[in-house]
């Protein structure tokens, strides 16, 4: 077992199987990775690792350190901070970092060196003259690729400077030419250990066999959700499967009738192969956690935590996906909707995993995503929800709506659906679709919202929605 | 001007020098002390914290721990060798017998690794007798659970004004606390180091404290002891006192073990364990004439100062002292106390009470704008401080022209009326979304309330070939201390930057230093510095004088050359520190400085505890969705008052960032207590990132124009600086009253707007639903209802 950082081969011989990559690269003396959350929220631990970019090249790809399983480091190359700068010369991102004022404690400047480097050789960067929304440089440089990362100190604006005056790679650029050839083969991994053992199986039969077997197994695809478990909780267990590298996960097909993601498609390989073509998931996306998050996490980990706060749910709800699942008897489509059945709990057996999602095509007319946090970057959700509204001639001719933050589990707004069909898309109409849906579910109070705010957000959301579709279409005429 | 403020020619100060670690920073190989720790074969130390806001440890069963493999040993009370007091007013025992807050520490694992440790803790078996609660400051109130005396800051007759003033207020104004969350948590390693001197690296913004309490709990003398701050990944306030208990754990643990012990809170721990802002309670009655002029206030200022004393008198202290922000209140009564609740000990965080003053004033004035009929920001001009006032503790308001001359160009910057005018016409426009233009003073008083604390030490080292070390009693947290220093030091000797380099800050090097906090670290150890470096300079121009065959007197040192008045001749820096050398002149200092004419007296509440006050101003842009009170902040104008910067790029970074911070506190970060009767009461519920958020990337101000005062050479301070740290983190109240703005622009015209704290969208939301309900009541068709309200 070993992994290649900063171009140098490395044994991960005697790592604890639940050990994180963040705790192995420090006891590597790679201390410039810190520990700041330990549950990829502020992106101190944030390293770059060489991912497939889908046309056969590498894509240096930025990831939480400490939600990694080290043993899933198996056969992967990675960079940390202190592999950016050459001998004699600071890496274009710390040399800009530096000048502007970018760091000021340092704790999490390394971080921010990775997630930025990250961008930085995003080979679809291009730059575009007057980016208006904000949160793109005249570089291209797009900033929630720094979502994920916090800083305590500077208050931000000397960073976003730096990421904005970054040029492109150099001619001579090692970590850019790497990006020609493809990355290597995921190691098939099988590691024990005095806590417990980590397989990365090589193929699906393998792990569907291994689930078999072991119903108890952890399966963990980017670990996002699984490593805060470890980290936080203290969660040891005597199996962990990790999913996130089996061929037959990793596809995502389209034909006329049907999108079908790969359970171990990550988000942000979701968002860029979609590109746009789903607009509901196009408005998820972004704000689904942050950019590190997105690199690891897969929609098929976000439907298999159960969560009832899942972001991607209310709208895979909304758009009437299905999962599939498969297990070593075959496999079988069971809707979304039917798939949650309590808090945390799912019709999946034991013996089965989320192979993937399929959103039926075509696609509704009237799409959108409403999500209530706190914090509009990398929050968890107070509320979600989703809509998917056909109209024909102004009638409403179907309805479906996705809540997330209400329930035991993610819903549908079945009440309000069965309201909004028939009825012309009126003021009148939406006033009564909010009282509707205002009473579905039962929202909570707790740190995040009071109960009377995510009932009164249902209301507001269709409210919204209806505004920014009549603002639409006034543009439109 | 005075000598300690003049510059000389092509000073090193002033010039825009990035971070001195910034290439270390990038590169992450600027070490902090946990990574230090990660180098050794340490064993880690981790906490048992109790599950009970108050208990009785009734018992406490280690063999479980010591059965766990790689456990070595569990620190309890019986291993104290000294006093079993983690603070400096005796009541932190650093075992506690008694529980007083959801999370205390009872006993302490060493294993041979973190896993072992953890696994430890969760095997010592302790077991508590449950005991009443107080959770929030309303419940101490109500109970009288204070600690610490009270205090009153009283001038003129406030109850016989506010009978004689035309309009009067109340109100109560609450608001909660801070977590630090610098990113590095608390850390510390300790061992005896070759000579026998317990050495402990911590993470410490006081590290003669720290010292003084590893010394007092190990039974030692401070000279057996030595605490070295490399750097830290943030301090905030945060690490001014909390640091010393723990390091004392770790000290403990060497001690007993012959291993180095190494101390790492992680998150859950830090954020659970350690001592946040102090939230306050306040009820307040406010007189104004019809002019909008303030003539009285009279308020209760209660604290929430968590399980112990801790620093919450100073930070009493210094809200009392901020009160009256930038305004002139003529008749004031305001009495401070402190609450004791079963909640971790509240500290020192980045303004130290001056905030929590702030908010006082800059609620009422918020609040009180639209009933007097008065734009917010004609209403706040108005009551600003002229020449001849004083401040209600009697220190004269020195340069109150500052005030009204950044405020007149905080609102050219911002281009004022044209964007309120545009503002207005946007709203008109736009339902569902509202924007407002605020803007808010600051004027903050520096220096420590201490008089005491107003000293510093440095230790400057030239070396025969010319390069120069330099040390002081100052620490790096991130805010450039040490780059200011090196630039102070290279302006004094008269060399460039790059001859300069600057040690860690250790206790044996420079001896019973003050802690790095009130803003003072460039002020004092400025001071110390350049005091060091003068005398080493003075001695060489001697020598100088003699090669150059001049009069010392007219010897000048710049940019590594040396000359003298009316000759050609110019040595080096370096030939003149070998030749001090050679006729044996002395090549080292240590400098000292005191802060010249503060006087305070407490119990009387009355004097000059302020060196000066740093001024500012902030507006603020914000635009809010009526459909959630989301918001975002569109721009950002500030004009701040650093005296002569010595470090461009550092202050602009401590403005921006602590406007940012306080933003933080004032909108978004949210810590909620359970003060439920359940089993989790006294619980922090917010107690990770994923819970507590911080600002990040999207609560940057859109556009954000800082601009530091021009013309604002401070006398008597290191090179005509001031202290920069805390006082922009109050300019963030421009964000707050601005917020309140856009949530009554969803009222009619004249709306007053009660604003809960923090201003998270859901506060927000409220808000602007009651203005809208107003709104509605004022239609002529209110049968119809506006398309926000459900």
């Amino acid at each position: 077992m070993d992994v290649t950082v900063n171009g140098q081969k490395r044994s991960l011989c005697g790592i604890r199987a639940h050990e994180n990559a963040l705790d192995w690269l420090r006891a590597n003396r790679l201390t410039g990775s810190k520990e700041g959350c330990a549950e990829g929220e502020c992106g101190a631990c944030a390293v770059m690792v060489a991912q497939p970019d889908g046309t056969g090249g590498s894509r240096w790809t930025s990831v939480n350190s400490c939600l990694i399983p080290a043993a899933a480091l198996d056969g992967g190359e990675v960079v940390t901070s202190e592999g950016l700068a050459s001998d004699d010369a600071l890496h274009p991102v710390q040399e800009k970092l530096a000048e502007a004022g970018g760091s000021q404690c340092g704790y999490c400047t390394p971080g921010f060196a990775c997630s930025m480097a990250a961008e930085y050789y995003r080979g679809d960067r291009t730059p575009c003259e007057h980016p208006e929304d904000g949160e793109h440089g005249e570089n291209g440089f797009d900033l929630h690729a720094l979502s994920g990362n916090l800083c305590r100190c500077t208050g931000y604006r000397p960073i976003r400077d730096a990421a904005y005056d970054l040029g492109q790679p150099a001619a001579d650029d090692a970590l850019a030419a790497r990006r020609d050839s493809a990355p290597p083969e995921p190691a098939a991994t099988d590691y024990a250990a005095d806590d417990g053992r980590f397989v990365r199986p090589a193929s699906l039969a393998d792990a569907l066999a291994m689930i078999a077997d072991d119903p108890d197994a952890v399966i963990v695809a980017g670990s996002t959700d699984w490593g805060v478990d470890v980290n936080i909780k203290g969660r040891r267990v005597p199996l962990v499967v990790a999913i996130d590298s089996l061929p037959e996960l990793r596809g995502l097909t389209m034909d006329d009738s049907v999108i079908e993601i790969g359970a171990a498609v990550t988000l942000s390989e979701a968002e860029r192969y979609l590109g746009g073509r789903v607009p509901l998931l196009a408005q998820l996306f972004p704000q689904f956690a942050s950019r590190l998050i997105r690199n690891r996490a897969t929609i098929g980990g976000n439907i298999g935590t159960g969560s009832p706060i899942g972001d991607a749910p209310p709208a895979l709800l909304a758009l009437d996906a299905s999962v599939v699942l498969a297990s070593a008897r075959g496999e079988r489509i069971v809707p979304l909707s039917e798939y949650f059945t309590g808090y945390r709990q799912t019709v999946r057996a034991g013996d089965e995993l989320i192979r993937a999602i399929r959103i039926p095509l075509p696609l509704a007319t009237e799409t959108a995503f409403h999500k209530i946090a706190k914090r509009r970057f990398d929050d968890i959700s107070s509320v979600a929800v989703a809509f998917a509204v056909d109209t024909e001639n102004g009638i409403i001719t179907r309805a479906r709506i996705g809540l997330g933050g209400v329930a035991a589990t993610p819903i549908r707004g079945l009440r309000t659906e069965d309201l909004l069909v028939g009825k012309p898309w009126t003021a009148q109409t939406a006033q009564a679709a909010a009282a509707s849906l205002a009473g579905e579910g039962t929202p909570m109070s707790d740190h995040r919202a009071s109960s009377e705010y995510r009932s009164i957000m249902l209301s507001q959301a269709v409210l919204k929605f209806f505004a920014q579709a009549a603002e639409h279409e006034e543009v439109g005429a | 001007m005075s000598a300690l403020s003049e510059r000389p020619e092509n000073p090193v100060v002033g010039v825009r020098e990035p971070h001195e670690s910034a290439v270390g920073h990038v590169t992450g190989a600027a070490l902090y002390t946990d990574d230090i720790a990660t180098r050794s074969d340490a064993l880690t130390a981790w906490p048992v914290q109790a599950p009970h806001a108050h208990a009785r440890v009734i018992s406490m069963n280690v063999e479980g721990a010591l059965a766990v493999p790689g456990v070595v040993r569990v620190l309890t009370a019986d291993d104290v060798p000294g006093i079993n007091d983690a603070g400096v007013k005796g009541d932190e025992p650093l075992f506690p017998t008694e529980v007083m807050y959801y999370g205390h520490a009872v006993c302490w694992v060493l294993g041979e690794t973190p896993e072992a440790a953890r696994l430890g803790a969760a095997a010592v078996d302790v077991e508590y007798e449950p005991l009443p609660s107080l959770i929030t400051v309303r419940e101490a109130i109500e109970a009288e659970s204070f600690q610490g005396p009270q205090r009153l800051t009283r001038r003129g007759d406030a109850d016989a004004a506010l009978a004689a003033a035309p309009r009067v207020f109340e109100g109560v104004t609450e608001f909660s606390g801070q977590e630090h969350f610098y990113l590095e948590t608390m850390a510390s390693l300790a061992y005896y180091d070759e000579g026998g001197t317990l050495y402990v690296q911590a993470g410490t913004q006081h590290p003669s404290e720290t010292q003084e309490i590893v010394a007092h709990v190990l039974g030692l003398s401070n000279n057996e002891v030595a605490v070295q701050c490399i750097r830290m990944g943030g301090g905030f306030g945060g690490k001014e006192m909390q640091p010393h208990g723990l390091a004392a754990i770790a000290a403990i643990g060497t001690t007993l073990t012959g291993r180095p012990v190494r101390l790492r809170l992680n998150r859950t721990q830090d954020i659970t364990i350690t001592g946040k802002r102090h939230g306050f309670h306040v009820s307040w009655t406010a007189g104004f004439d019809d002019d909008g002029k303030i003539l009285a206030l009279k308020a209760t200022l209660t604290a929430d100062g968590g399980w112990s004393l801790d620093l919450s008198e100073a930070v009493l202290g210094r809200a009392l002292c901020h009160l009256d922000n930038a305004y002139w209140i003529p008749d004031i009564e305001a009495l401070g106390r402190i609450s004791k609740t079963n909640k971790t000990s509240q500290t020192a965080f980045r303004g130290f009470g001056g905030p929590q003053g702030v908010f006082v004033i800059e609620d009422i004035m918020g609040r009180c704008a639209p009933e007097l009929g008065i734009d917010p920001a004609e209403l706040r001009r108005r009551n600003f401080y002229v020449a001849g006032q004083a401040t209600p503790y009697g220190q004269p308001v020195r340069h109150p022209e500052r005030m009204h001359e950044i405020w007149d160009q905080v609102l050219e910057n911002a281009s004022f009326g044209e964007r309120s005018a545009e503002i207005a016409a946007f709203n008109a426009t736009h339902p569902h979304t509202k924007r407002a233009l605020a803007v808010t003073p600051i004027k903050f008083g520096i220096s420590f309330n201490v008089a005491a604390f107003n000293q510093a030490g440095a230790l400057v080292l030239v070396y025969k070939d010319g390069s120069v070390l330099i040390n002081h009693g100052g620490t790096e947290m991130g805010q450039g201390l040490h780059t200011k220093m090196i630039q102070v030091a290279a302006t004094a000797l008269g060399v460039p930057r790059s001859a300069v380099r600057l040690a860690p800050t250790r206790t044996d090097k420079v001896p019973n230093t003050s802690a790095t906090a009130a803003s003072t670290g460039a002020d004092l150890n400025g001071g110390a510095v350049k005091n060091a470096c003068e005398q080493i300079r003075d001695r060489m121009a001697g020598v100088a004088a003699t090669m150059l065959r001049a009069n010392p007197s007219d010897v000048r040192f710049s940019q590594g050359k040396v000359t003298a008045l009316g000759q050609h001749d110019t040595v080096t820096f370096d030939d003149v520190a070998q030749e001090a050398y050679l006729q044996r002149v002395q090549l080292s200092a240590s400098g000292y400085y005191r802060t010249e004419g503060l006087h305070w007296d407490a119990e009387a509440w009355f004097g000059s505890p302020f060196k000066y006050f740093a001024y500012g101003a902030a507006a603020t842009e914000v635009e809010v969705d009526g459909f959630t009170g989301a918001y975002r902040i569109r721009r950002v104008d500030i004009v701040h008052d650093v005296g002569d910067s010595l470090s461009p790029i550092i202050d602009i970074g401590q403005v921006e960032g602590g406007f940012v911070q306080g933003m933080g506190w004032l909108t978004l970060e949210d810590l909620r207590w359970d003060s439920s009767d359940g089993p989790g009461r006294g619980r922090l519920l917010t107690q990770a990132a994923s819970t507590y958020k911080l600002p990040s990337f999207s609560e940057m101000p859109e556009e954000f124009n800082v601009t530091l005062y021009d013309r604002a050479h401070e006398d008597g301070v290191v090179y005509g600086s001031k202290a920069v740290g805390e006082p922009p983190l109050m300019l963030a109240f421009s964000a707050r009253e601005a917020l309140r703005q856009a949530a009554a622009a969803f009222g009619p015209a004249g709306t007053m707007c009660e604003l809960a704290s923090p201003a998270t969208p859901e506060n927000v939301f409220w808000a602007l639903q009651r203005a809208a309900a107003l709104a509605d009541d004022a239609r002529p068709d209110a049968s119809e209802p506006s398309l926000a309200r459900a």
